[in-house]
């Protein structure tokens, strides 16, 4: 059922995020007889993938393709479970004694849980170029946002950049639905072809790999796409004129109103390491993953990892994991139930099946380096509009890692935490440093994971006339 | 920037921008109306005045942040519309309460 | 391999490092031993307050001559350390309040300080305009104010190493034994030895003390901060309260800092601490009930320090009374930041002179001889 705000105090399974991966958990786990809340930030299921399934103005299957209305099967199975559902909730602290808080409706409040599932999923990939604050650059993934819960479309003229198999998924989409796209600038390192040959025996039996190629001839044959580019900066007086790129060693300028970056995705860390989760430094997807063991549960006794937040591997396998994770809740809590539910052989299987030939798309679509560490006065911190060169300079001083680097110059205190600077930061100053990026380490993050107000956090009202009674009383 | 898809059959719903009635539709944020409204919805940054347009629009990134309905702060792109409802975009620092 | 220094400075908080600083102006040649980096804890992520007021008597002298260094700080470490003085305010939130503190200021007066002055609602809503029309009046020590923590912290620290001090960071001192005159202390491979050891380890000098058969009861602490998003400059003075726990502070950026002593648990062996949110929607409260400016404003961020608290409230501070050539200076209990540049001016004189002429007999360690 879906409610407005959580109906008990306390929960067995509490699943934060309704992506596939949070559905599929809540899903197995209410299914089993554990008392299950499914927390999510919006307003319906569906998390990134399937974002606004229920609501979309698209209803035209073809517009979106099969694997998105997939996602409103789950939705149903969910919504069948006896899950609570509660929608429009912010999990803002998660404490490694499995209490939450959770903002909703403009106020706060605490509750436990004695299993925390997390599936709080990913997000883009920091992609620090010249010129990215610039009103009209934005994510490739905000305007697939916007194109499955509003039906909005890029109209004016349209550059998209960067690499991965979510950029090709994308351009597809918009281009089915009219949106405009004059210029797609391909970033995939020709090296990487190489490189990635040795993984692409397990690719060829990837469910990614037919639908892959075919999405990537559909938008060839509509735009034009110029591939080995090496650089792209943003320009233009208060917002987005042009964007100017380099191909071997020769420079071009493309008129541009809109520019969309995308350079795949990364694990979305922050409530999880502010909940004491360890987690390590992939040297592969170049991101933070934590370190989970085969239930998909993590150094916190209690809280488990599944989807993409537990390292990159796509949608079918955020399903199987959530399934991974809530089994071994039930298997912890209630093992009777467990005998209705899949094995975890059988699920375990499920897992390796959609993770093959993952490898071959990691190492193919490694982001150069050019594009994760940048020079100069290149905005890295966009919240307190800290650049390349002061972060150098800082380092030059003294700073060792991001949170000395918080003293000096303020990065990563903003209100996104970090999630649109940190891997930048962490990069850059292992590259300053001649470190790893291991050793260099990340911010330590801390609860709120996202801003709340005081009235909020004092669960106290905000209108006049209540707070006149409160103080009087 | 953006158009609507020609197949949009859900309700208008009308909100006001500071002061100006828009016209978005039900099951947008607030961010995506802005976006889809044409006008001039640039926010300026606290630290620098920069100008800014959401970017991330999945409730990350924090470029989208307005002021709906008297309180400053939100985050755009992850409220839905409601008739009537008032946003304004943010100039440099919000005001307390505002 | 064995290195010799001038002296072993067990610590890379504010106190370690302006000591250190303060031993290198006295030509002496430190190593100082930091088991993360300097001002990884407490000194680093404080409230920030460079606070005289409503000290306990004992520390008066102390804080008053670090006051004197605080105001010279950009020439003694070549930074502002965010150094403002807007004065600190403490409010009292009714008569009966307001009664002790005026009893305080008495109190002090006869004692010979003047920092304090009793102000009445007018001068109250003067200083603080955004204040509660409820509250009747407070204190005032005009020359304080507050600094950034981390900021100053690693000025200090730089400074040191500038001026000689040997800084090692990420490695912890262990194995500390006196042979002879001299104190041997194993760091990261290698072994220092001085006639001199200070310990300055902050919420792990009470191991130490203990280890070198000086115990003194002392606890591990945390207080918890929380920070709002940056809102127009509202208020100026850092204020605190005389009842409830808070103290409050606007930062030339705009964020304001919500403090007040509230406590998480801490985890001292994993260097980790988890938060109570219960006690931080207390904080959320007061400010919403004294401010009530703040109601709408965003909590971005809050996390807390580790550090020592005594049994007394009081640091210690001072020649060992077990050992020659051992120095203390732990134990804070909550308010060391803003000693920290004056007390390192006080140990490096104990140390290369055996006295000083700033009062310090309050503190000392034998106060919990038994």
């Amino acid at each position: 059922m879906t409610s407005n705000r959580p109906m008990r105090d306390e929960y067995d399974v509490a699943v934060i995020g309704a992506g596939p991966a949070g559905l599929a958990a809540a899903s197995l786990s209410a299914q089993s007889g554990l008392s299950t809340l499914l927390l999510d930030e919006n307003q319906g299921p569906g998390g990134q993938v399937w974002r606004a399934v229920t609501s979309t103005p698209l209803k035209q299957t073809r517009l979106l393709g099969d694997d998105y209305w997939a996602g409103s099967k789950l939705v149903e199975e969910v919504r069948a479970s006896g899950a609570e559902i509660l929608q429009g909730a912010t999990v803002w602290s998660l404490d490694p004694h499995l209490e939450l808080g959770i903002s909703v409706g403009g106020g706060s409040q605490f509750i436990r849980a004695r299993r925390v599932i997390l599936a709080t999923g990913a997000l883009e990939r920091p992609f620090p170029i010249p010129g990215w604050t610039l009103p009209g650059v934005m994510t490739a993934g905000a305007a697939q946002t916007v194109l499955k819960s509003s039906g909005l479309v890029p109209s004016g003229k349209t550059v998209v950049a960067g690499q991965g198999p979510l950029f090709w998924l994308l351009t597809a989409q918009i281009l089915r639905m009219g949106g405009q796209i004059d210029l797609i600038l391909d970033t995939t390192q020709r090296l990487n072809y190489l490189r990635a040959l040795p993984h692409a025996a397990a690719f060829l039996r990837s469910p990614y790999l037919l639908k892959g190629l075919a999405m990537m001839r559909e938008v060839r044959s509509k735009v034009r796409v110029v591939s080995g580019v090496t650089k792209i900066a943003a320009s233009g007086d208060g917002r987005l004129e042009r964007v100017t790129y380099e191909v071997r060693g020769r420079s071009a300028t493309a008129p541009a109103d809109l520019l969309l970056l995308h350079q795949g995705v990364v694990p979305n860390v922050n409530l999880a390491m502010s909940a004491g989760v360890k987690h390590q430094w992939d040297e592969i997807q170049l991101c933070w993953v934590p370190v989970l063991d085969s239930n998909c549960g993590t150094s916190v006794d209690g809280i488990a990892i599944a989807g993409d937040g537990a390292g990159i591997a796509g949608v079918l396998a955020a399903v199987a994991r959530g399934r991974i994770a809530a089994r071994a809740a039930v298997e912890a809590l209630k093992p009777e139930a467990g005998a209705k539910a899949p094995s975890m052989d059988t699920l375990r299987a499920a897992l390796a099946k959609v993770e093959r030939g993952r490898r071959f798309l990691d190492v193919l679509f490694q982001p150069p380096k050019q594009f994760r560490i940048p020079e100069g006065d290149t905005v890295v911190c966009r919240c307190e509009e800290v650049t390349a060169q002061d972060i150098l300079d800082s380092v030059a001083i003294g700073a060792t890692g991001p949170n000395q680097l918080k003293a000096y110059r303020r990065t990563g205190m903003g209100p996104c935490q970090g999630r649109l600077c940190g891997l930048t930061v962490t990069e850059l100053m292992a590259d300053a440093r001649g470190k790893t990026p291991e050793e260099i380490g990340y911010y330590r993050l801390r609860a709120p994971v996202k801003p709340i107000t005081l009235s909020e956090l004092a669960s106290l009202p905000k209108d006049e006339s209540a707070t006149k009674a409160v103080v009087r009383g | 920037m953006f158009k609507r898809f020609d197949g949009d059959a859900r309700q208008p719903v009308e909100i006001f921008v500071d002061g100006r009635p828009v016209m978005a539709r039900e099951g947008d944020t607030v961010s995506a109306a802005l976006l889809a409204s044409g006008l001039d919805v640039r926010r300026q940054t606290a630290v620098s005045g920069a100008p800014r347009l959401p970017y991330c629009m999945m409730g990350v990134c924090f470029d989208c942040l307005v002021t709906i309905d008297g309180m400053g702060n939100r985050q755009g792109c992850l409220v839905p519309v409601r008739p009537g409802m008032q946003v304004e975009i943010q100039k440099g620092k919000r005001e307390i309460g505002r | 391999m064995t290195l010799r220094a001038d002296a072993i400075i067990i610590g890379g908080g504010i106190h370690g490092c302006s000591t250190a600083l303060h031993l290198c102006l006295r030509d002496f040649r430190p190593v100082l031993i930091e088991k993360d980096y300097a001002g990884r804890h407490a000194s680093g992520v404080n409230a920030g307050g460079v606070r005289q007021l409503a000290r306990h008597v004992a520390e008066i002298p102390l804080s008053i001559r670090s006051m004197d260094v605080w105001e010279n700080v950009q020439d003694l470490v070549g930074d502002s350390c965010g150094f403002d003085s807007h004065g600190q305010v403490l409010v009292a939130e009714d008569e009966a309040e307001l009664e002790i503190c005026r009893a305080r200021v008495a109190d002090l007066n006869m004692r010979g300080f003047s920092h304090e002055e009793l102000i009445d609602a007018k001068e109250l809503r003067k200083l603080v305009p955004a204040v509660a029309e409820t509250c009747p009046g407070g204190l005032v020590s005009r020359r304080d104010g507050a600094a950034n923590p981390a900021q100053t912290t690693t000025a200090f620290r730089r400074q040191a190493e500038h001026l000689g001090t040997v800084v090692r960071e990420g490695v912890e001192a262990t194995n500390i034994r006196k042979d002879g005159r001299l104190w041997r202390v194993d760091a990261g491979g290698e072994t220092y030895e001085a006639p001199v050891l200070v310990n300055a380890a902050g919420a792990w000098g009470g191991r130490i003390a203990a280890s070198l058969g000086e115990p003194v009861p002392v606890e591990t602490v945390a207080p918890m901060l929380m920070i709002t998003s940056r809102v127009p400059a509202f208020i100026r003075p850092v204020v605190i309260l005389r009842g409830r726990k808070l103290s409050f502070k606007q930062f030339e950026n705009g964020t304001v800092l919500i403090g007040g002593g509230h406590l998480a648990t801490p985890y001292q062996d994993s260097g980790e601490t988890v938060l109570d949110w219960r006690k931080l929607q207390e904080s959320a409260r007061t400010v919403w009930e004294l401010f009530p400016i703040m109601r709408n404003a965003t909590v971005v961020r809050a996390w807390a320090g580790i550090e020592a608290r005594t049994a007394d409230d009081l640091p210690v501070i001072g020649p060992s009374a077990r050992h020659e050539g051992l120095f203390h200076q732990f134990g804070f209990s909550l308010h060391g930041f803003q000693l920290g540049p004056g007390t390192g001016a006080v140990m490096a004189e104990l140390i290369a002179t055996g006295n000083t002429n700033t009062p310090i007999d309050g503190l000392r360690v034998e106060r919990f001889a038994t």
